[in-house]
Formats: C-alpha cells, sequence, structure tokens
C-alpha cells in the first residue's frame, strides 16, 4: 500500500526580549543555575505576572509578516500541571483565544514545486526552567533561569507531505523570526525547537491517521530522522495488522529512534482557565498598522527583488536570502564590488561559505566582511587582479593580512595587462613548444588550454587571461 | 490611650502628648496581655515596632509626619513583610519569610505607621469564623466563646479589643465585612483593583481585596489614603486618580437614595438583625436620606456562585506550595510523587483541601463548561443586577451577617452553613464593588452589622454616608467589657 504522511510542526521560537514575558529578570542565556530567577520567575507567594509589552509587539509582528490575523483581543490561561520546573504549578500560555490567527508561508523542497502551508495560529507563553538528572547523586537539580521566558509557539496545520517538508518549514520560520529580529535562532541554546505530529493515511484518503507527538526536536536534521524514523515505525505497526496509538513520544538522537513517553490515556487535564492575574490582551487597529509599519522586507520579497533587480537566478536568491545576515553581507559586499552582483553571488555562496563551512563559523563570524570582499571583487572587475589571483587574494585576506589592495600591492598580484610583456611570454612558449603547435595547426584545438596553462603559469597567473586568450590566437593561427 | 481612634492617636502624636515609642510599647504591652486568651496574632514584631516608632518620633519632630506617622498598626498575615514569618494562617507557610514587601504593607510602612505584629486568619482566608487557622481559633473578645467571624478575624478581634488601633485584612467573600460585623468594628472592602494586590498571597485573584478594619470610617478615610492607588505590579490594579478620601466625610446626605434589596431582608434573615437594621435605617432617614426598595433577582446565586469560582481560582493559585522551593517539604520523601502528596497532604488543613479539591473539579475537562463558564455567566448577571440598582440609588443597604456570632466549633463541621454566613456579603465580591460593614446596634450583647454597597470607586461616598451615621451614634465606639 502507498502511505501518505501528514506532519504538523509545533515550533516554539523563544522571544528575543531582554526580559522575561512577566518578570523584570533577565533572559540572557548561560548565566549560573537560578541566578536569573526572581521571586515572580520562582512563583513564591503573592508575587504577580505583569506582562511585557515587547514580546506581545514581537508576536505581533510575526502575525503581520506570515499574513495572519493579529487579535484584537487575546487571553492568557493557566495551563495546570505539576512538574519540579514549573514553579507556580501552571503555565501561563494561551488557549482559547491566541494573539496570531491564521497565516501561511510558501516553502520550497529542493527539486519540487513550491506549497503554500497554512498556520493554524501563534500564541504567547511562558517557558518552564530546566531539570538537570545528572550530577545530584540520584537526585534532581532544577535551573528556573529559563522560567518565564517569553515563547512564541507557532502551530501549523497539518499540511506537510514529508520530512523534508517539515525540515523546508522550520527553516523558513527559523529564517523569518531571525529576519523579524523576534528571535536569535540559537537551537544549540534552545531559543529554536518544535514538536512534530506524524500520521500517516493511505494514498488518497481523507480522514487523518492516528498521530503521535514528538517532542522537543532542536536540530533540522533530528526533525528529518524523528519524522522517518516514525513514519517507518507507524507504517510497520499497521502493515504488521496493529494500530498507531495516539501518544507522546521522545526522540533519542544517540539511538536515532522515538519513544513513547506517555498515551493518550495518561495525558494530563491541564484544565485550562483565564488567568484572573492578568487582564486581556487588547491591541487595536492604530498599533497593529504601527507595527506593520516596522516589518522589514521579508525573505520571499528580497528573494524576488534580488531575481529582478540584481539578475541572480531563483536558485542564488534563495540561498543568499536564506538568513537575513547572509542577504545583508551579500547585499553589501555586491554594493561596493559594483560591476555583475552574479560573480558577487558566486563569490558569497562558494568560496565564502565553502571557507565559512570548512571553519565551522557562522557568516557573522566572518574573517572576510563584506566590505572586504566587496573591495576584491571591485578588483576583479576593474581588471586589477583575475579571479584566478583573487583565489590567493582572499586566503590572505582571510589570514588577516589586510584588505585587497594592500595583499595585492605587498604581493605584487597586481595583473599583467601589457600586451607587449605578455607577447614576449607567449612568444617564448611557442618557440619552446614546437611538437604542441604543430600538433594544434593540425586540427588538436584541445591543446588551446595547454598553451594559456604555460603562459598563465610563467606569468605567475598574473596575466589578463582574456589578453591570454586574444594574443594566443593570433599567434598560433 | 488604647481606645482612641487612629484620627486622634494621629493628634495627640503630632501634638508631643505621646511619643509612638510610648504608644507602640502600650499596644506591645496590651497585646501580651490578652493575646494568648484572643490568639489574635501570629507573629509579634516587638523590636521592628520599637525600632520603626523610634523613627517615626524622628519624623514627628522633624516636622514631616504623614497623618499615620507614628501611629501602630497591625497587618493580616496574608502580606508578605521583608523579613518577617508571613503564614497565611497556614502549616505549609509556618517557616516561610519572605524576600519582598507587599505593596500595601509597603505603603503602611513609607507612611510611618508602625507593625505591631502579624494577625491570625482562617488558613489561605478560607473560612468565616477564623477555625481554620494552623494556629488555632481566634475569640471574639464580645464573647470569647464565640468566633470573630474570618477570614479577617485576626485583625477584627485585635482592633475590637483594642490591641491595635487599626489593622489590614483582606476580602474575597466577606473576610472583612463579616468579622467587621461580628465584633462591632467599621470594615471597608474597596473596590476590586482599588489596592494592589502585589504580595498578598492570592486566594481567589479575581475576588480578593484589602481594605481597612477601623472603629470608624473617619479612620477608614486615613487608611484608604495610604493602601489606595495604582501599582504596576499588580496588573488588575485600576490606574486611576485616587481621591481625599477625608475630603468629604462631612458631606450632607439629604436626600441620598438608599436602596434597600428585598431579598437582604427575607427567609433565613434573624429577626433581631432585621430590627437592628431597620432601625439603621430609620436614623438615616432621620439624616435625609431618601429609601427605596429595589431588586436584585440573582441574590440566590451568589453563594453557589461563588463556591465555584474561588475553588477554581485558589485550587490553582495554591498549586505553588509543593515542597519544592519554599514552606513545607514532608521529611524523607521518596520520590516526586510522595513530595507532592505528603508535603501538600501534611501542609494543608482540612478546608483548603476541600476547596481545592471542588476547584479541581470544576475546572475538569467535561466539566468546565457546567460549572465554570456557567459561573462566570452567573457572575455577570449579578453584577448587572448592581448597575440596574445603581441606575436607581445611590447606596444598597441591608444586613452584613445573617446571624450575630455564632458559638466556636458551631458550624465548624458544616462547611454548607458555614458558607451560607456571607450570604449578604458575596455578591459584592463577584461584581467588584466597594462595601462597608458599619456597627450599627447590639442583640444580646453581640454587635450587629449594616452592610453598605456603593457604586464602583464610590468609596468616598461610602465613607461619607457611614460617617453620617457614626457621627449621630455611637454604636462605634462601644468596647468590650474586659478591654475597656
Amino acid at each position: 500500500m502507498e502511505w501518505e504522511i501528514v506532519i504538523g510542526l509545533e515550533i516554539h521560537a523563544q522571544l528575543a526580549t531582554k526580559s522575561k514575558i512577566f518578570s523584570g529578570a533577565s533572559t540572557a542565556y548561560g548565566a549560573e543555575p537560578n541566578t536569573q530567577a526572581c521571586a515572580i520567575d520562582l512563583g513564591m507567594p503573592g508575587v504577580l505576572p505583569v506582562l511585557n509589552k515587547e514580546a506581545v509587539r514581537m508576536a505581533a509582528k510575526f502575525g503581520l509578516a506570515v499574513g495572519a490575523k493579529v487579535s484584537n483581543r487575546s487571553l492568557f490561561e493557566r495551563k495546570n500541571y505539576f512538574y519540579p520546573d514549573l514553579p507556580k504549578g501552571y503555565q501561563i500560555s494561551q488557549f482559547e483565544l491566541p494573539i496570531v490567527e491564521g497565516g501561511q508561508l510558501e516553502i520550497q523542497v529542493e527539486g519540487e514545486d513550491a506549497r503554500v502551508i497554512a498556520i493554524t495560529r501563534a500564541h504567547l507563553e511562558e517557558d518552564a526552567g530546566k531539570s538537570l538528572h545528572e550530577d545530584f547523586q540520584g537526585s534532581t537539580g532544577v535551573d528556573l533561569n529559563r522560567a518565564g521566558t517569553p515563547l512564541l509557539e507557532i502551530v501549523s496545520e497539518p499540511d506537510l507531505r514529508s520530512a523534508k517538508e517539515a525540515v523546508a518549514y522550520m527553516k523558513k520560520i527559523h529564517s523569518l523570526v531571525q529576519y523579524l529580529e523576534i528571535c536569535d535562532g540559537n537551537m544549540q541554546e534552545g531559543s529554536f525547537r518544535c514538536d512534530a505530529n506524524v500520521s500517516i493515511r493511505p494514498m488518497g484518503q481523507e480522514k487523518l491517521g492516528t498521530r503521535s507527538e514528538i517532542k522537543n526536536l532542536n536540530s533540522f536534521r533530528f526533525v528529518e530522522r524523528a519524522i522517518n524514523f516514525e513514519v517507518e515505525r507507524q507504517i510497520d505497526v499497521i502493515e504488521g495488522g496493529g494500530k498507531v496509538v495516539q501518544e507522546t513520544r521522545l526522540y533519542d538522537s544517540d539511538k536515532d529512534e522515538t519513544r513513547s513517553m506517555r498515551s493518550k490515556e495518561e495525558a494530563f487535564d491541564y484544565r485550562y482557565f483565564p488567568d484572573p492575574d492578568l487582564l486581556p490582551i487588547e491591541l487595536d487597529e492604530a498599533y497593529i498598522e504601527a507595527v506593520r509599519i516596522t516589518l522589514p522586507e521579508l525573505p520571499d520579497e528580497k528573494k524576488a527583488r534580488f531575481m529582478a533587480e540584481l539578475g541572480l537566478a531563483e536558485y542564488e536568491a534563495g540561498v543568499l536570502t536564506a538568513s537575513r545576515e547572509l542577504a545583508d553581507y551579500f547585499e553589501e559586499a555586491a554594493k561596493i564590488a559594483g560591476g555583475d552582483a552574479k560573480r558577487t553571488a558566486n563569490w558569497v555562496m562558494g568560496d565564502l561559505l565553502g571557507a565559512l563551512n570548512k571553519a565551522g563559523k557562522g557568516i557573522a563570524d566572518s574573517p572576510v566582511s563584506a566590505a572586504l570582499l566587496g573591495g576584491m571583487l571591485q578588483r576583479i572587475n576593474d581588471n586589477t587582479i583575475s579571479g584566478k589571483i583573487a583565489k590567493q587574494v582572499f586566503e590572505c585576506m582571510w589570514n588577516g593580512e589586510g584588505d585587497a589592495d594592500s595583499v595585492i600591492k605587498a604581493k605584487g598580484l597586481k595583473q599583467v595587462t601589457d600586451s607587449g610583456a605578455i607577447e614576449i611570454i607567449i612568444d617564448e612558449i611557442i618557440a619552446n613548444n614546437p611538437g604542441q603547435v604543430e600538433q594544434y595547426r593540425s586540427g588538436k584545438d584541445k591543446l588551446f588550454g595547454f598553451f594559456v596553462g604555460q603562459v598563465m603559469k610563467a606569468s605567475q597567473g598574473k596575466a589578463n587571461p582574456a589578453q591570454v586568450n586574444e594574443l594566443l590566437k593570433q599567434k598560433l593561427a | 490611650m488604647h481606645t482612641k481612634t487612629i484620627s486622634q492617636l494621629s493628634a495627640v502624636l503630632r501634638s508631643g502628648e505621646v511619643s509612638s515609642v510610648e504608644l507602640t510599647s502600650l499596644f506591645l504591652d496590651r497585646i501580651k496581655q490578652h493575646n494568648l486568651a484572643l490568639n489574635c496574632f501570629i507573629s509579634i514584631t516587638e523590636a521592628q515596632a520599637l525600632e520603626a516608632a523610634a523613627a517615626a518620633d524622628q519624623r514627628l519632630k522633624a516636622g514631616n509626619a504623614a497623618p499615620l506617622t507614628g501611629v501602630p498598626i497591625a497587618h493580616k498575615d496574608i502580606f508578605c513583610t521583608e523579613g518577617v514569618k508571613t503564614t497565611c494562617g497556614s502549616k505549609m507557610l509556618d517557616n516561610f519569610i519572605a524576600p519582598y514587601e507587599s505593596t500595601c504593607t509597603a505603603k503602611f510602612r513609607d507612611a510611618g505607621a508602625v507593625m505591631l505584629g502579624k494577625t491570625n486568619m482562617d488558613e489561605f482566608a478560607m473560612g468565616s469564623s477564623n477555625e481554620t487557622s494552623y494556629f488555632g481559633a481566634v475569640k471574639n473578645p464580645w464573647d470569647q466563646g464565640r468566633v470573630p467571624g474570618g477570614s479577617s478575624g485576626g485583625s477584627v478581634s485585635a482592633v475590637a479589643a483594642r490591641l491595635a488601633p487599626a489593622a489590614t485584612g483582606t476580602d474575597t467573600g466577606g473576610s472583612i465585612r463579616q468579622p467587621a460585623a461580628l465584633c462591632g468594628l467599621t470594615g471597608l472592602k474597596p473596590t476590586y483593583g482599588r489596592v494592589s494586590r502585589f504580595g498578598m498571597i492570592a486566594f481567589a485573584s479575581s475576588l480578593d481585596q484589602a481594605g481597612p478594619v477601623t472603629y470608624s470610617a473617619e479612620d477608614a478615610a486615613l487608611m484608604m489614603n495610604v493602601m489606595a492607588g495604582f501599582d504596576e505590579r499588580d496588573s488588575t490594579s485600576v490606574a486611576r486618580e485616587v481621591p481625599d478620601y477625608s475630603a468629604n466625610l462631612e458631606n450632607g446626605i439629604e436626600g441620598l437614595k438608599i436602596g434597600l434589596p428585598k431579598e437582604y431582608f427575607g427567609e433565613g434573615l434573624d429577626g433581631n438583625i432585621a430590627r437592628v437594621i431597620d432601625a439603621a435605617i430609620k436614623e438615616y432617614e432621620a439624616l435625609g436620606a431618601v429609601v427605596k426598595e429595589i431588586s436584585l433577582p440573582n441574590t440566590g446565586l451568589a453563594v453557589p456562585t461563588y463556591y465555584v469560582v474561588a475553588p477554581a481560582e485558589c485550587s490553582t493559585n495554591l498549586s505553588r506550595f509543593d515542597g519544592v522551593r519554599f514552606g513545607h517539604r514532608c521529611d524523607d520523601p521518596q520520590d516526586l510523587f510522595d513530595l507532592y502528596t505528603r508535603s501538600r497532604g501534611e501542609g494543608f488543613g482540612l478546608e483548603v483541601k476541600r476547596r481545592i479539591m471542588i476547584g479541581t473539579y470544576v475546572l475538569s475537562a467535561g466539566y468546565y463548561d457546567a460549572y465554570y463558564l456557567k459561573a462566570q455567566k452567573i457572575r455577570r448577571l449579578i453584577s448587572d443586577d448592581f448597575r440596574a440598582a445603581f441606575e436607581k440609588v445611590d447606596v444598597i443597604m441591608g444586613p452584613t451577617t445573617p446571624s450575630t456570632a455564632f458559638k466556636l466549633g458551631e458550624k465548624a463541621d458544616d462547611p454548607v452553613t458555614m458558607y451560607l454566613s456571607d450570604i449578604y456579603t458575596i455578591a459584592v465580591n463577584m461584581a467588584g464593588l466597594p462595601a462597608a460593614s458599619i456597627p450599627a446596634g447590639f442583640v444580646d450583647g453581640l454587635p450587629v452589622g449594616l452592610q453598605v454597597i456603593g457604586n464602583y470607586f464610590d468609596e468616598s461616598r461610602l465613607l461619607n454616608v457611614a460617617h453620617k451615621y457614626q457621627q449621630a451614634t455611637d454604636w462605634h465606639l462601644q468596647v468590650p467589657k474586659e478591654f475597656q
């Protein structure tokens, strides 16, 4: 039987506010345990939550960016359950009336048609603390630094049809929240993570199959692998005559498998009800419009502009707009370089990203800044250096030897464009290789490359390649 | 000196007739003398009180004293006080010292008032007799075989016995007004949102409101001038200008329209109390007020609705008491479940557990709509009753309680009867309105309270209406024999 995979994601994006969603404590990551938890985060008796307006603004910004409805009135509710890292015994979240309703996003898996994925809702909530199970001699430690950190939970419709689509969707949201500057996107630190709802159904069937929910996936790779494992597991269960049960599962990245955490019967009754300590969030149209004005150019808009104005191909524009940092880098470099933006695109996507990848660095810590790269490309465009020599210049800049102009000067890399000088080299090469000359002249065209190589070698790569071609053709004719 | 109102004490302190240290010592001595019998204080903060009194004397000398500077008062043990134990009447918090000060007590501290100690109360403010306190029942100074009412029973008993000239209380379903009525004092529950709830341990967040317990309306105005106001740390507090509550006390009340809800004078009301209330109303008519019968048709629904809403909120408000970070923790927990169940099982008393159970039940999947949601709708109906009434009248009057103080233990095993002792006060909390209870007479030597309900944020008028009555009568100045 052919199975259709149905996936919906619940993405948790930590909002990049300075202080927590209901207290003034800092949200900075990595502090000593329990040093960034104030009386409110600790759920001390008598203390009360006060909503961080910045978190609301960020949620509204997200809603507008995905074409959703930003609610004029939304409500905080208490989600009740006991756990040591949940200080109040309830999480303040949104349930019936979320701040963002609807919305959609276009995704593209390489080699497939673009698809539109519907977003059900996005709501504000506070994060819990962390339970630390190591180093406490059989006991559990609790770190409440993260407790009260603002989260935006973005819930998709079950519109995703493969693990690859799920990853593409998650990447798209990941990019978007960073474009919007509402989340730092740091997945190692848990700032961006998701739960995946996975089910399968016979191809063509409308009714959804029973789903399982895989909790807390904090890398794109884990999302893909966990979903793939889960799909295989569900197919095995059904084809083996069994039934998929509704349950919550955990992905174990060491064993690359998911395993059951709790079944539907064991699921908590969260006893949601409106939090009487907080007033409803009321946003009027003027507020929403004021937020709309602050929206930056979004990835899809930027991509379209790169194609239309800079003449990039769809693939290039897609890669370069995948993150705002990369797009900004590219634009700055292209502006300085002048000339053909495609050349800048190739350099950024090729040499720069390659070197960064190899060094395990992100674009933000690139040793070669956009200004440096742009300056170097400018020298290619004005024929000061060739593309080949540029690779050498790039390496020097990477190693901190200064900008392109000083590297070119210090190493004497300026391109030879003096025809006379090039002709002298060519004459010498022709004189030294009579056999090859004869073969070439008798029709072995492929040998032309050999001569180009010899000339470039003799000029230490500095001869202008276009001129070399031109002059060689004349002399070998 | 110990029977003076805080208005009088304020003047005496200014005149230099006594110092705050002397006054504070006087009350501390009275507390030491009588607390064993009345059990109205959980903590007596003698050292801090004398220190604050000395500082107040400096301020009085320097001439920058506020009206309450140097005046000793008591705080209900529901307000967190930095460095001083805050128990909320529970074993759960027997060891709890907050690292922060509630907004309400901070305002009194900053005004120079001297805290004598923290008063006893029903556990987590859940009770109408002060018998649910882990620290034992409080006695009514008018008859020590009877309850003082609850949950602010300690505050009220202390003020009635003149162990403190004024106190703070909190009122979720009548917890200031009912004990004030049973002990012959003036108690005011302000409009919901008028006084900050920050640092006040929550029972039912949408109903809880702090207010003063005093001899007179004039004193209540002085207290309100300190307590009231917006607090950015309490999202439900209201950003609205605070009037000078003392300014309108003397206004005439000729033509005041008093509404008497027929539902408050029907079945269940003790006939002797009805006669006292009738006499009080007559007094108002003599002062020029006009009386009008009104109807609050949903009155009968107030108690059952309250016992859905309040337990629902308390069941989750009290989840934080889990033995993990503060409060009672059981010995040698075997695992997490054991830690939770034993810490909570040992730390909470019966009434608290009963309400947590009710609250958990009404919020459960499958029951939420039938109970909590329906209760919220009825709550709206109750508010609408009042809204309609206030289109016709300026204030609403009636008895505060259906009977005078009952005997200790009399209703302790019958929660429903106990719950019904708040029948006239609860609707006010459901609607979020302000209301006062003022002494209106006695039945068999026990005080009777007249409840005056006002429109939203109309505390000034309530206090004016109460003050005019108190100028014409002296019920509020009666002191139980033993404490004169």
